[in-house]
C-alpha cells in the first residue's frame, strides 16, 4: 500500500515522469490501436469476434524474430510478417472461419478461442516459453535531464505503425476492394445481389486483419517483448478498444488505443508491473460496464 | 423403456459405488471425471438451458478453492503466518480439525461463490451473447491475476494444504465419494429443477429473452438465481479439489481459464447443450479421451486440445444428444406429425 | 369510466426523423380502443414508447395514474400491460402447451411458486385457451412449425394466459386468412367482455377496427389527426384524405 502511495507522489514530485510514462503509453497504444482496427474490421464485415487476435500479433512477432536469428535485418521483418501472416490468415479463414460465419456469435467466439489456445501452444513448442525481443542498433534520445528517454528504435516502430495504418485506411477509402468490403459490411445480402463475391471479401478481410496484426507484432518484437502466451492480453486490449469506441469509428479506435496504452502504463507505474495483465482485463470490465449503463438509460441491453 | 427406468438408475448407482473398488489405482482419475461431470452440468445450467454462454465459470472453481482452503486454515491457525511459511514446519492439524475445517470450508466455498455470482451477475447480466462470454472471461482472468499478486493468500506460490490424515487408499476413496456424492446430488437436483416452472422460465430466456421480458418474467432474478446455484456447486467442487490436490496456485490450477475453464464448455458441446444427460455423457467421453490420449501426445496435447475445441465447435456443435434428438425425436416427446388424438396432460 | 392509459404530449424522434410529435390519447378501462393511420405514421413507435422499448423525448405516459415512461419493459409488463408483436414472437422450439405454460402470470407468483411444477389447473387453463383460439388440435406440435396466422393466434392465447389488464395488439389480423378474421374479431370481443381485458389495437383492416372499437385514434405523419367513435372517424374528411394521400 505504501509503495502505491509513494509511486503516486512520485508523479507529482517529478512532473517529467508523467511525460515519460505518457510517451511510452502513447507509443504502445498506437500498436494496440492497430490490432484493434483489424478486430473492428473483421467484426464489422463478417460479424466474427476474433479471440485469436492477440495470437496473430504474437505470431507476427515470432516470424520477424525467427528470421532475424538468421541474419535478416529486423526492419524487413515487418513486411515479411505482413506477408506470412496474410497467408496464415487465409488458411485459417478457409479451414475454420468460413464455416462459422453464418452461425451464432458464441460459435465464432469459441472457435477462435480454440484457435488462440492452439496457436499459443504451437508457438510455445516451436520457440520455447522464454520472452524474446530483437535488439536494434540505434541510439537513445534523452530529454529533461535524462528523465525522459526515447530510443530511436521505438520512434521508428511508431512511425511504421502510423504509416501502415495510413496505408490501410487509404486502401479502404479509395480502392474498389475497400469499397466492396464496406458494402459487404453494411449489407452482405445486398452486396451479393449486386454481384460482389462476399466469400472472397470475407477471405480478403480476414487475411488483411491477420496481416495487420502480424505487422504490429513485428514492430512490437523490436521495441518490447513477446512470449507465446501474451496473445490473450492483446486480444483483450483489442476488445477493450473496440467496445469503447464502437464499430466503424476510426478516430474513436485510435483515441481509445492511445488512451488504453497510457492508462496501462500509469497503472503499472502505480501498482507495479505484476498488475499489467490485470489492469488490461479490468479496463475491459470497466468499459463494458460503462457501455451497459449507457444502454440501460436508453432501455436497451448490450448485445 | 419407461418401466426399465428404476432398474437403470439402480444399476447406475451400484456402478458408481463399486467403481473405485474395481479400479483402485485409478481413484484420482475417477474423482477427476466426477469433477468434470459437475462443472459440465453446472455450466449447462446457464449455457445450455438459459442461453448465457459463460467463459468464466472457472472463477467459481478457483474462488471455491481459495475460500475453502482459507476457512480450513483459519479454523485452526493464523492464515498470514501459514501462507508466509508456505504451510510447512510447525502447522499441524488434528483429525478433528481436518474434517471439521474441511466441511466448514466446503460450505463456506459454496455460499461465498453463490453470493459472488449474484454480485458479479448484477453487474454483467445486462450483457448479452458474446459480450457476456467475454465479460465473464475477463472476470476469471482478472481474479487469477489479482490473487497471484495478493501475498496474504500465498501470492503466485499458492497454498499448500495438509494431506488426508490416514491411509492413502482410504483418502482416495474419500475424495472419490465426496465428488460422486456431489455429482449425483447435482444430477438429481437438476433433473427436478428442469421439470419446474423455473426450468421453463430459463428456457424462455434462452429462446427469446425479449419476449420473456415482454411477458413480465423476472428475467434478472432468474438469471441471478440460476448462476448462483451453478456457482454454489462449482464452489464446493473447487473446494474439494483444493483438498485433493493438496497444493494449488492461482494461474495454473485455481483460475485455469484455458484448461478446465474451457474443458467444461467442450464437454457440454460434445454431449449436447440444453439436455440433462448431454453434459454427463460429454464429460465422460472427454475425460476418457483425455486420459487415454494425453500420455501419447508428448507436449502436443494442448495443441490437440485447441484443435478438438475448433473441430467440436465447427462440425459437431449439437453434440451427441442433439444428434440423437434429430434421429429419434419421439424419445424426447417431440411430435412432428399432426396429433389430434393426443390426450391432455400427457405433455411433460 | 376511468382512464387506464394516458399518453400526454409524447414526442419521439430517431436521429432527424420525427416519429411521434406531441401525441396525446387515453384508453378507458374495459373498452376496445383502435389506433389507425397510414404506413409510417408512427403507430408502432407509439406502442413501443408505451411498453418501454425506448425512451421518449418528452411528454408523459401514465398507466393507472402512475408514470411509466421511465420504467423498463419487464417492469411495465408486470404492471399488467402486455403487448403482442407485429412480427410474432413465440418460443419456436417448444410446443404450444409449453408456450402457454411459460406465459403464466409470473408477477403473481411468490418465489416458492416459481420452483413449483405446473398444476393441473394450469394445464386445463392452457388447453381451454388453446381451444378458445382454435389451436387445441395442434397443441403438441412444435410451435415454430405452425403457420404465421396460427402463430399469431398462439401469441394472442399466450397473452390471455398472462391475465393482463390491458393488452396492446399490433396488427392482430395481418397475415391471417380472411375467412378466419370474423372468428378472430369475435374472440377479441369475447376477450374484452368475458375476461374483462382492455384492448388497444393497431389495425390496418378498416372493417375489423370499425366493427370492434369503441374509440378510434388516427395518426398521420406522427401527429394526432383525429379521434372519435368509428362513425365520426369514417366521416372525417381529414382521415379520408390521409389514407388517400390527398393534401
Amino acid at each position: 500500500m505504501n509503495q502505491i502511495f509513494s509511486n503516486i507522489s512520485l508523479l507529482f514530485e517529478f512532473p517529467v515522469v508523467n511525460i515519460s510514462i505518457l510517451l511510452e503509453g502513447l507509443m504502445i497504444g498506437s500498436l494496440f490501436a492497430l490490432s484493434a482496427y483489424g478486430l473492428a474490421l473483421v467484426w464489422g464485415v463478417m460479424n466474427v469476434k476474433n479471440l485469436a487476435q492477440g495470437d496473430f500479433v504474437v505470431a507476427g512477432g515470432y516470424v520477424s524474430w525467427f528470421f532475424s536469428q538468421y541474419g535478416m535485418h529486423p526492419l524487413f521483418g515487418v513486411p515479411l510478417a505482413f506477408v506470412i501472416m496474410w497467408g496464415i490468415g487465409w488458411v485459417i479463414y478457409k479451414t475454420v472461419i468460413s464455416r462459422v460465419i453464418e452461425r451464432d456469435l458464441f460459435t465464432s467466439l469459441l472457435a477462435t478461442f480454440g484457435l488462440a489456445i492452439m496457436m499459443a501452444q504451437l508457438m510455445n513448442l516451436m520457440f520455447g516459453s522464454d520472452t524474446q525481443s530483437i535488439k536494434l542498433e540505434f541510439e537513445t534520445l534523452y530529454f529533461f535531464d535524462d528523465f525522459v528517454s526515447i530510443p530511436i528504435a521505438k520512434l521508428i516502430g511508431v512511425i511504421m505503425a502510423l504509416s501502415l495504418a495510413a496505408a490501410v485506411i487509404t486502401f479502404m477509402k479509395t480502392s474498389r476492394m475497400g469499397q466492396a468490403i464496406r458494402a459487404t459490411a453494411q449489407d452482405a445480402r445486398a452486396a451479393r445481389v449486386m454481384g460482389i463475391d462476399t466469400e472472397k471479401i470475407y477471405a480478403f478481410t480476414f487475411s488483411l486483419n491477420s496481416a495487420i496484426c502480424g505487422a504490429a507484432g513485428a514492430i512490437i518484437v523490436m521495441v518490447w517483448l513477446i512470449q507465446p502466451f501474451y496473445g490473450i492480453t492483446y486480444s483483450i486490449r483489442a476488445f477493450v478498444i473496440v467496445t469503447a469506441a464502437g464499430l466503424g469509428n476510426l478516430p474513436g479506435v485510435i483515441a481509445a488505443g492511445l488512451g488504453i496504452g497510457a492508462l496501462e502504463q500509469y497503472g503499472s507505474h502505480i501498482f507495479g508491473i505484476g498488475y499489467q495483465q490485470a489492469i488490461a482485463v479490468l479496463l475491459l470490465l470497466f468499459v463494458l460496464f460503462i457501455r451497459l449503463l449507457q444502454q440501460r438509460r436508453s432501455r436497451q441491453a448490450l448485445r | 423403456m419407461i418401466t426399465q427406468k428404476p432398474i437403470f438408475y439402480a444399476g447406475l448407482l451400484a456402478l458408481i459405488i463399486v467403481l473405485p473398488f474395481l479400479f483402485p489405482t485409478y481413484g484420482v482419475q475417477l474423482a477427476a471425471m466426477w469433477l468434470m461431470i459437475i462443472v459440465a452440468m453446472t455450466w449447462d445450467m446457464t449455457g445450455g438451458q438459459m442461453g448465457y454462454n459463460s467463459l468464466g465459470n472457472i472463477f467459481f472453481y478457483g474462488t471455491g478453492m481459495y475460500v475453502a482452503a482459507l476457512v480450513f486454515i483459519g479454523f485452526s491457525h493464523d492464515i498470514g503466518q501459514y501462507t508466509d511459511a508456505s504451510g510447512g514446519g510447525s502447522f499441524q492439524f488434528t483429525d478433528a480439525q481436518y474434517f471439521t475445517g474441511l466441511f466448514l470450508g466446503l460450505i463456506a466455498a459454496g455460499f461465498f461463490c453463490a453470493v459472488s455470482a449474484v454480485v458479479i451477475g448484477m453487474l454483467i447480466f445486462g450483457l448479452r451473447g458474446p459480450y457476456f462470454a467475454i465479460g465473464t472471461l475477463a472476470v476469471a482472468i482478472a481474479a487469477g491475476e489479482l490473487v497471484s499478486n495478493w501475498d496474504w493468500v500465498g501470492g503466485g506460490q499458492g497454498i499448500a494444504l495438509p494431506i488426508y490424515p490416514g491411509d492413502i487408499d482410504v483418502g482416495k476413496k474419500f475424495f472419490y465419494f465426496m465428488f460422486a456424492g456431489l455429482g449425483v446430488s447435482v444430477f438429481i437436483f437438476l433433473k427436478w429443477l428442469y421439470t419446474t416452472r423455473f426450468g421453463a422460465a430459463i428456457n424462455a430466456i434462452r429462446d427469446d429473452e425479449e419476449k420473456a421480458e415482454a411477458m413480465g418474467i423476472h428475467t434478472m432474478w432468474y438469471k441471478l438465481t440460476t448462476w448462483a446455484i451453478s456457482a454454489f456447486f462449482v464452489g464446493i467442487a473447487g473446494g474439494l479439489s483444493a483438498f485433493q490436490l493438496i497444493h494449488f496456485e492461482p494461474l495454473e490450477s485455481a483460475y485455469q481459464t484455458i484448461n478446465l475453464g474451457i474443458f467444461m464448455v467442450v464437454c457440454v458441446l460434445l454431449g449436447g447443450k440444453g439436455t440433462l444427460w448431454g453434459p454427463v455423457i460429454g464429460a465422460i467421453v472427454f475425460h476418457l479421451f483425455k486420459e487415454i490420449t494425453w500420455a501419447y501426445l508428448l507436449g502436443w496435447q494442448w495443441v490437440a486440445l485447441g484443435g478438438l475445441i475448433v473441430v467440436t465447435v465447427v462440425y459437431f456443435q449439437d453434440g451427441f444428444m442433439g444428434w440423437l434428438k434429430h434421429q429419434k425425436p419421439e424419445w424426447f416427446g417431440i411430435r412432428v406429425e399432426d396429433s389430434s388424438t393426443g390426450k391432455a396432460g400427457t405433455a411433460e | 369510466m376511468t382512464k387506464i392509459i394516458e399518453v400526454s404530449n409524447v414526442s419521439k424522434s430517431y436521429g432527424g426523423v420525427i416519429a411521434n410529435k406531441d401525441v396525446s390519447l387515453s384508453v378507458k378501462k374495459g373498452t376496445i380502443t383502435g389506433l389507425i393511420g397510414p404506413n409510417g405514421s408512427g403507430k408502432t413507435t407509439l406502442f413501443n414508447s408505451i411498453v418501454g422499448y425506448h425512451p421518449i423525448d418528452s411528454g408523459s405516459i401514465k398507466f393507472e395514474n402512475n408514470e411509466i415512461s421511465n420504467l423498463q419493459v419487464q417492469e411495465i409488463a408486470r404492471l399488467g400491460m402486455l403487448r403482442t408483436f407485429q412480427q410474432t414472437r413465440i418460443y419456436g422450439e417448444m410446443n404450444c402447451v409449453e408456450n402457454m405454460l411459460i406465459s403464466l402470470p409470473h408477477r403473481k407468483m411468490s418465489w416458492r411458486d416459481r420452483f413449483a411444477s405446473n398444476t393441473k389447473t394450469d394445464y386445463e387453463r392452457a388447453d381451454h385457451l388453446l381451444e378458445f383460439v382454435g389451436l387445441y388440435e395442434k397443441r403438441f406440435l412444435r410451435s415454430g412449425s405452425l403457420s404465421f396466422g396460427q402463430q399469431k393466434l398462439l401469441e394472442f392465447a399466450m397473452a390471455l394466459m398472462n391475465e393482463p389488464t390491458v393488452l396492446l395488439l399490433d396488427e392482430p389480423t395481418a397475415g391471417i386468412n380472411p375467412t378466419l378474421i370474423n372468428g378472430l374479431i369475435d374472440r377479441l370481443k369475447r376477450a374484452n367482455t368475458e375476461f374483462g381485458i382492455t384492448l388497444f389495437i393497431i389495425e390496418h383492416n378498416m372493417r375489423v377496427i370499425m366493427n370492434m372499437a369503441d374509440t378510434i385514434y388516427c395518426l398521420a405523419h406522427g401527429e394526432m389527426l383525429a379521434s372519435g367513435t368509428p362513425d365520426e372517424i369514417q366521416n372525417n374528411q381529414n382521415v379520408v384524405d390521409a389514407y388517400l394521400g390527398a393534401h
